[in-house]
């Protein structure tokens, strides 16, 4: 196989290694070795991951910023499909696996508590994201496109929230999650062209 | 090294005969396991956790926050020798070595539900003894209200006791009627073992009608009270963890649902079908529904 550059060879290998956890999760099903509370196991690997995607997603911007390796934004799709595929798993999981003849009461959960509330309306908008991935959906949209991509930190906030509100007493997991969010925003602000830039600098922060 | 004296157990049933001296450490049990009078199966006949589940997956935060950690580390926790401290409205009080807790009681295996505050449950064949039999040997008087409970503080034996994630020593406590209540129970064992240290060894409460966190662990200190005791996660989180903590489907805990569980029992491949119904006090209404007639359970949750 021919690659048009070092970047595009390397997709293949990065498709793999975001595969491989969950390759892991239903290795681990199929042999039962999923420990004395398998559902559970299944729930929080699939959750863990769908964050880490998440926050690995919105990492890129800061990282072509500081580092000026601007190529990297060619890996934000991949990254930001498999954290919606990893947060389709972790639902699915969650309705057929986990709540199993119950499914039922997802509506009444989804209304009445409020982790379950925030993880649902992750999911629910990063479709839209997922859907406007494409090369095509960003020429369609133009200016728009990046207004509406902009979600995705909602989206990761909002997962950290739901992971937050679900722990009994030992914050500490989800409270580096915060944290690792946080810094993303803030480098984020940091890494943006200041308004009164000159127009050239801007273009060029840009690119 | 039960002291329980191995010997009293080995002959059956710790009678009454048996002996201090014959507690000694030689007479440990290689396999540790306990004789019981009788069995009782109060879970209906329903299919049990396994030994190796209910004894890998615990809540036990003074080793870890982890279900894994308690088993993990553990290992250096010593629950021989061990003694009680008995006080509070009572003629008799003072400190009791573990083999004078248990020298009057013959021990029963007991097989229960335990319904986790979390919404998953077992079903544990634990060997102990009601605990109203070991409450009136101390004459509680008239004024004794409640029953308070205390778990050992061993931060070099107890890893987990490092990271405050709970405002130690952990503590719970009971209504008098429910301590005296014939299903709440002393534990000193499981699967007709002794306690391993994951578990509460070597002394645990076991009430089977109320989320597992009323379940004590590692018990030193017994005492009789007037008024409500403060207990550790309602202190913690009062509008989440009540002082009853009774098992009600009907009454959601403020951030997930109460009215089904997540059953861990059997073995082999076991993804599916997990999830079954909750049932007020965890099955055990008829007996003790009584002990709440009258009371908001929704206040009083």
């Amino acid at each position: 196989m021919v690659f048009r550059d070092r970047i595009a060879a390397t997709k293949p290998l990065v498709f793999v290694l975001c595969l491989l956890p969950f390759a892991h999760l239903v290795w681990d099903a199929m042999h039962g070795t999923l420990g004395t509370d398998p559902v559970a196991q299944l729930e929080h690997r699939s959750g863990d991951w769908a964050l880490r995607l998440l926050l690995a997603t919105l990492a890129i911007t800061p990282l072509r910023r500081f580092t000026g390796w601007h190529r990297a934004v060619r890996f934000r799709r991949m990254l930001g499909l498999f954290a919606f595929f990893y947060v389709s798993v972790h639902l699915l999981i969650y309705l057929f696996v986990d709540l199993g003849g119950y499914w039922a009461d997802i509506f009444e959960q989804i209304a009445k508590k409020p982790y379950i509330t925030v993880g649902f309306a992750a999911w629910l908008l990063l479709i839209p994201l997922a859907l406007t991935s494409t090369q095509g959906a960003m020429r369609r949209l133009g200016r728009h496109w990046q207004r509406l991509h902009r979600l995705a930190y909602l989206i990761a906030l909002l997962g950290v929230l739901h992971y937050y509100w679900l722990v009994k007493a030992d914050h500490r997991e989800p409270i580096l999650y915060l944290c690792a969010w946080i810094a993303l925003m803030l480098a984020r602000l940091r890494a943006r062209p200041r308004a009164d830039a000159p127009r050239s600098n801007a273009a060029r922060l840009r690119t | 090294m039960l002291g329980l004296g191995a010997a009293a157990l080995a002959t059956g049933c710790g009678s009454e005969a048996a002996s201090p001296q014959a507690t000694a450490p030689q007479a440990k049990l290689p396999d540790k396991s306990l004789a019981v009078a009788r069995h009782v199966d109060d879970a209906n006949g329903e299919a049990q956790t396994t030994y190796t589940d209910a004894t890998h997956y615990n809540n036990f935060y003074e080793f870890g926050a982890n279900k894994s950690d308690p088993a993990a580390r553990s290992g250096r926790f010593a629950a021989h020798p061990w003694s009680v401290e008995i006080a509070g409205l009572a003629e008799k009080t003072g400190r009791f070595t573990l083999e004078d807790i248990l020298k009057n009681h013959a021990l029963e295996e007991r097989v229960y539900r335990m319904r986790c505050v979390e919404a998953w449950s077992m079903v544990i064949p634990w060997v102990g003894f009601p605990l109203a039999g070991l409450l009136d040997r101390f004459k509680p008087l008239a004024s004794a209200k409640y029953v308070a409970f205390t778990t050992v503080e061993r931060p070099a034996q107890m890893p987990g006791m490092a990271d405050r994630i709970l405002d130690w020593p952990y503590r719970e406590g009971l209504r008098m009627d429910e301590a005296m209540h014939p299903l709440t129970l002393l534990a000193v064992g499981m699967y007709g073992r002794e306690l391993p240290n994951q578990n509460g060894a070597p002394l645990r409460l076991i009430v089977p009608w109320k989320y597992g966190f009323k379940g004590i662990k590692s018990i030193v200190k017994i005492e009789f009270v007037e008024s409500m005791p403060r207990t550790t996660w309602n202190v913690m989180a009062p509008d989440e963890y009540g002082f009853y903590a009774n098992v009600n489907p009907a009454v959601d805990h403020p951030r997930w649902s109460q009215k089904t569980e997540r059953r861990i029992a059997g073995t082999g491949f076991n993804l599916f079908g997990n999830r079954i119904e909750t049932l007020p006090f965890n099955g055990y209404a008829e007996q003790v529904a009584h002990l709440y007639a009258g009371m908001d359970l929704h206040k009083y949750f």
